[in-house]
């Protein structure tokens, strides 16, 4: 009996409708997310391992892959710099404004990426509110990598913001008072001690703002120019190769691009890992 | 907002112990840095959509979002959101019922393959209903021959919208419910009330605000999707085109007074969202397990 129970794949319960929830959200799950996905896979594979190597490597998705990566790299740090600075300030701080500016955070979560896209265009343009003030200065944001950056800032925000946020709730502020009793200063206290306890937070905030970077396409598209080799990102190079009826080449590209964000991924799980085993959480 | 506008406030407002806080000169600083992010990043580009929406007056403004294209536009987007976001309520309510109310063996890779499209590009979203549907695609010869159109139009782009929306309801429902147990229904049940009845009397009122929370954010990103729709969409004007690509039309051909004319209108989206999702995390701070989860 006791060995029947270790066998079985469910625990009894009383509670009914088993069967039933599982089976639809399994085949719900199986036909909108993995047959597709295995299709995509499928259709890479046809190449064979040279022939996706081929695709994969040219230089001209190579270039697209690279500027993805890179842009949304940068963003992300910069995001991981500013929404630590961001969060510590909403959590400590008391100030007028600060719920209407917590609330704000999640701005780029709800608005949708054409309209995020167009807004930051027209503003960074050269006749634009900021892109006016910088064209003096000989800066070019607009239609240039520096531009596919700014978007990538803006999606990739909240991200490390609300990751960051209930960890910094959370501290306990009896570890600060006993780190200012042994005589540490005050930055001594927040990069000796609090630092290394946000790490994970931080860095997983950050692997998630570059996941959701390397693939972003409707903010970057209005305002990275399109240029082959300069300022075009994979995403787009993915939708040129399917209008040209590529379809295997599209499918290798997006297949490159899904093994970047499942390494990305991965790379989340183990930080949770390594942080649960230093802190026990 | 200036730091000579804030000193008094912070100065009136009881703080903690100096040791656990920073000299009010960096507090300062890192206030302003944090604003001026905030002003820079977010809050001009918002802006900017109004301002522009707004600048040919009016007149242009109303004629840009009631002209026939635009009102198809709008009826897609709609139509669409019916779809999509039912479909991923029934789903998340079935997920979270079998994850959260049982014990079985592969339970945590569900849980993290229901997540998997959060991590997939929108263009890739798009992409892979393309390859299945398309003319070119596994199943293309059979549709052409039954005469049936998923690719450029409604079914793909309805499916490509399930797609990108798929996690967020479920999500929102899986650890609420994981929290509140089973013991609920177990009453209910050995008081002799059906399985249904029991779901629809206990269960479901105990998530309700989590269930809202999670179908406001659902919608918001269904009606506002871009790049997944665009890929299976064909964007026909007046027959496959949703907000969003209308937007990209009317940009790409330089008609930017009735481009941010739409945009305002998913902008206003944007903010209706905001308020409904954040007076839900204020009011029901306790019946929302996943707030602070995105």
């Amino acid at each position: 009996m006791a060995g029947a129970r270790g066998l079985a794949l469910k625990k009894p319960s009383a509670i009914p409708g088993f069967g039933l929830a599982l089976g639809f959200t399994l085949t719900y799950l199986s036909l909108i997310v993995l047959i597709p996905l295995a299709g995509l896979v499928l259709k890479s594979a046809t190449l064979g391992l040279a022939g996706f190597l081929d695709v994969v490597t040219g230089p001209r998705t190579l270039a697209a892959l690279r500027l993805s990566f890179v842009t949304a790299l940068i963003a992300a740090i910069l995001n991981a710099v500013f929404g630590v600075i961001i969060a510590w300030v909403l959590i400590r701080y008391r100030f007028p404004g600060r719920r209407l500016l917590d609330a704000f955070v999640d701005l780029p979560f709800a608005l949708p990426t054409a309209v995020a896209g167009i807004a930051l265009t027209a503003l960074y343009a050269p006749n634009g509110w900021i892109g006016s003030w910088l064209e003096p200065l000989g800066i070019k944001v607009a239609y240039t990598p520096l531009g596919i950056t700014i978007a990538l800032i803006f999606i990739g925000l909240p991200f490390v913001v609300r990751t960051v946020q209930p960890v910094l709730e959370e501290f306990d502020r009896e570890l600060e008072e006993a780190s200012a009793t042994l005589g540490a200063s005050r930055r001594q206290t927040v990069f000796l001690v609090m630092l290394p306890t946000l790490l994970p937070a931080i860095l997983t905030g950050f692997a998630l703002a570059l996941a959701r970077a390397v693939g972003e396409y409707g903010s970057v598209i209005f305002i990275a120019g399109n240029m082959p080799f300069k300022s075009e990102i994979a995403p787009l190079l993915i939708i040129i190769r399917l209008e040209e009826f590529g379809y295997a080449q599209a499918a290798a590209i997006g297949t490159a691009m899904l093994m970047i964000s499942f390494a990305i991924l991965l790379f989340v799980h183990l930080v949770q890992a390594w942080s649960r085993k230093r802190f026990g959480q | 907002m200036t730091d000579a506008a804030i000193a008094p406030l912070l100065l009136s407002t009881p703080r903690p112990k100096a040791v656990t806080t920073e000299q009010p000169l960096v507090r300062y600083a890192l206030i302003g840095v944090a604003i001026i992010f905030l002003v820079v990043f977010l809050f001009l580009p918002l802006a900017s959509v109004f301002v522009e929406a707004l600048r040919a007056g009016l007149g242009t403004y109303f004629a840009s979002i009631t002209e026939p294209d635009a009102v198809s536009a709008i009826t897609l987007t709609l139509l669409i959101a019916a779809i999509a976001v039912p479909a991923n309520v029934i789903f998340g309510l079935a997920a979270s019922w079998a994850i959260a109310k049982f014990d079985f063996s592969g339970k945590s890779l569900l849980n993290s393959l229901i997540d998997l499209p959060f991590s997939v590009s929108p263009v890739i979203s798009g992409l892979i209903y393309v390859l299945l549907f398309g003319a070119q695609g596994y199943f293309g010869p059979y549709l052409k021959s039954e005469n049936i159109q998923i690719i450029f139009a409604l079914p793909g782009m309805v499916l490509a919208t399930i797609f990108v929306t798929f996690p967020f309801v479920a999500r929102e429902l899986v650890p609420l419910m994981q929290e509140q147990g089973t013991q609920d229904e177990e009453a209910a049940l050995s008081l002799g009330a059906s399985g249904w009845k029991t779901f629809f009397k206990v269960t479901l009122p105990n998530i309700r605000w989590a269930l809202l929370y999670g179908v406001v954010l659902c919608n918001a990103r269904a009606m506002g999707e871009f790049g997944a729709v665009s890929v299976v969409s064909g964007h026909i004007r007046g027959r496959t085109n949703t907000m969003p690509l209308h937007v990209e039309i009317l940009y790409n051909e330089y008609n930017f007074a009735a481009a941010f004319a739409v945009a305002s209108l998913l902008a206003l989206l944007a903010l209706i969202t905001l308020v409904i999702k954040i007076t839900l995390e204020w009011r029901y701070v306790d019946q929302i397990a996943a707030s602070r989860r995105h």
